[in-house]
């Protein structure tokens, strides 16, 4: 008996409001949309750094020749130091730590032609481990540079998308020949595209890449022009890289102290830095975050207390007519919760429909290519839904206990 | 029915305490129709309230149909309001969202009443005070004397033994007064107890009894000679 008249006046009396219960309910649908969209566009942002950062490798180093310029067993400074193909087994042999470790020569300039179009490029010959170190991904039926390409001195090439774009259009161009400096080489593979935000040499997306033999076979290089490696533990970075100082140092004569014989760009110790950056702008997100949540709570908590306030005079009336305390309050209990959920649910839907349209505006610009596709959290939502909820109900719910706990009369006379 | 036994009111106003009742002593049979007169400030709604069990007493016995209400649990005050008690106000009081049917619908919900015998009763009892084409009217598109009949019946609504109204005629012109009078003398007719406070003298007039008050107590309470 007693739920059927709950249901009966709470059904009533909600299909007579529409008017409070829409401008209630856009309230709370803007405080979600406002701080759905902050936290997606956050959370987007840093996804985005993050991919952009992998764009180089993650956990390498990369080691270039130098100039000592510390006098060392006898031998002045200024003396170059070059790196050579066998330094790479010789590194590897001597330090344990290093997982993987590839060599490149490289030129600048070097001519390709396929039909009529001519283009003049930077061109490099490595080693088959620089696919997962370097991040240089074939895209599918087209493959890296491999061990026998390398054995077999292969005439074989695989471009950046951007090149291969350039040079033969669309269309695929794996089993294509090309001309390197007026030498037939066979395409194997275009790389897939990858958004890079750090380089040396050149952006991958415009290298022309052949096997490292061959390329010292045509090009008759003497000296890498440097070596990449990947350690095993990436926290062991600093320490790894002054064993390198030491070994090179014995190999070459120089001083480990001497940090110009060689110049190594440890990315690992830059992820470190950017890690931090990136910890500080959640932290930063997360307060900001917290803070319109905040707001958006306590305007959803004042929207629910001054819209049931101002039925203090309906509550006295339906007392005076016979209500039971209990079912005013459960009738106003559950107005907030469908209210404040409902308001919740809908503002959570838009946010994910706007997010969703951002994502698919066809507009390439490198701004929004760094400011990432906002992304909405499921879990974050409900959370946000359940604290403007709780918020909403306790604060709708105040009034319309004060209102229903004195006697009828009181509430009679609220204007 | 009604039987009260040095009632007293006391208001507390911030620091101020104001007694708005200096024990009263009254007693009400059933089937009477009284009239409550005294001047502004007197206690007569402070009163009407009690007897109505929209308020409480600050000390005294007040006994409703010989249970004793300073005993009674909220709920059981929801139940005599609802059932035992027809409320009429000054003010009306009416859900201003809401039409004529459903303002008359009320206290049926409360009841608990099905749906169908809701709709009969409300539709009976809006004929009875003549409105019967004014069913999906709002209080703003309602006149003054339709927004109380609306109200008696409303207040009539559960069948309640007890019609209190308080100052029912006193927002409203000369003639839809009257015809409110009327319908309270109909309704007295039919065996109801009633209670009208009213400044109108009149109307005052067409009542068995005139219950005088003033400064919060009785100054007379005689019963009219027939
Ligand atoms: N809630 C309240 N708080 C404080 N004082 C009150 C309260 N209600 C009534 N009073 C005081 O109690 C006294 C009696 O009030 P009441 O409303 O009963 O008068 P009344 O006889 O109905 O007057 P009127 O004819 O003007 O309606 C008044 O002096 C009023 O100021
Ligand atoms: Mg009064």
């Amino acid at each position: 008996m007693k739920i059927s008249i709950i249901y009966n006046v709470f059904i009533r009396d909600f299909r007579k409001q529409k008017k409070r219960i829409t401008l209630t309910l856009v309230a709370l649908v803007w405080g979600t949309i406002s701080i759905m969209l902050l936290l997606g566009f956050g959370e987007g942002l840093h996804q985005q750094m993050t991919v952009n950062d992998k764009g180089l490798g993650e956990g390498i180093a990369i080691v270039w020749g130098g100039q000592t310029s510390i006098p060392y067993k006898g031998m002045g400074k200024g003396r170059r130091i070059r790196l050579h193909v066998d330094d790479m087994e010789y590194i590897k042999g001597r330090i344990p730590e290093v997982k993987e470790i590839g060599g490149q020569y490289d030129r600048w300039g070097v001519n390709l032609k396929y039909g009529d179009q001519v283009v003049s490029e930077h061109c490099v010959g490595l080693t088959p481990n620089y696919e997962h170190m370097r991040n240089l991904i074939p895209e599918q039926g087209g493959r890296m540079i491999n061990n026998l390409d390398l054995k077999l001195k292969r005439r074989v090439v695989f471009l950046g998308d951007n090149i291969a774009n350039r040079l033969l259009g669309e269309g695929d161009p794996v089993g294509e020949q090309i001309l390197l400096n007026s030498v037939p080489f066979t395409i194997i593979g275009v790389m897939i595209p990858k958004l890079q935000n750090s380089s040396y040499g050149g952006m991958d997306e415009n290298q022309v890449s052949i096997p490292l033999t061959t390329f010292k076979a045509i090009f008759g290089d003497l000296y890498l022009d440097n070596i990449v490696y990947q350690i095993t533990d990436v926290n062991r970075n600093e320490e790894i890289e002054k064993k390198l100082y030491e070994v090179m140092g014995e190999r070459y004569k120089f001083d480990p102290e001497d940090e110009r014989a060689l110049s190594v760009w440890d990315t690992v110790a830059s992820k470190k830095e950017f890690d931090n950056i990136m910890f500080g702008i959640q932290i930063f997100m997360g307060i900001i975050g917290g803070l319109t949540l905040l707001i958006a709570g306590v305007g959803v908590a004042n929207i629910m207390y001054v819209s049931i306030k101002e039925r203090t005079r309906e509550i006295g009336i339906k007392m005076a007519m016979g209500a039971k305390r209990s079912y005013i309050l459960t009738q106003f209990l559950l107005e907030a919760l469908l209210i404040t959920f409902g308001g919740g649910v809908l503002g959570m839907a838009i946010s994910y429909i706007l997010t969703e349209g951002f994502k698919r505006i066809p507009i390439e610009s490198d701004v929004l290519n760094m400011m990432g596709r906002p992304t909405i959290s499921i879990e974050i939502g409900l959370l946000v839904i359940a604290i403007l909820s709780i918020m909403g109900v306790v604060a709708g719910l105040f009034p319309a206990m004060r209102a229903s706990s004195v006697n009828p009369v009181e509430s009679l006379r609220y204007e | 029915m009604i039987k009260m036994k040095q009632v007293v009111k006391k208001y507390t106003t911030g620091k101020v305490e104001f007694t708005a009742l200096k024990g009263i002593d009254l007693h009400i049979r059933k089937g009477e129709l009284s009239a409550v007169m005294g001047p502004s400030g007197s206690g007569k709604s402070t009163l009407m309230n009690i007897i109505g069990c929209l308020d409480v007493p600050s000390s005294g016995a007040y006994t409703l149909e010989g249970r004793d209400v300073g005993q009674l649990t909220s709920n059981d005050l929801a139940e005599i309001r609802n059932k035992k008690i027809g409320f009429v106000f000054q003010a009306f009081n009416l859900l201003p969202y809401a039409t004529a049917y459903e303002n008359v619908e009320i206290p049926l919900l409360f009841a608990g009443a099905k749906a169908k015998q809701r709709k009969e009763r409300v539709m009976e009892l809006l004929s009875r005070v003549g409105l019967a084409d004014k069913v999906a009217n709002r209080p703003t598109e309602m006149s003054g004397g339709e927004m109380q009949r609306v109200a008696i019946a409303r207040a009539l609504a559960n069948e309640p033994d007890v019609i209190l109204a308080d100052e029912p005629t006193g927002n409203l012109d000369s003639q839809s007064g009257g015809e409110i009078v009327k319908l309270f003398h109909e309704l007295w007719e039919s065996g109801k107890t009633i209670i009208i406070i009213t400044h109108d003298s009149n109307i005052a007039g067409t009542a068995e009894r005139i219950i005088k008050l003033k400064d919060g107590m009785i100054e007379s309470n005689g019963t009219r000679p027939q």
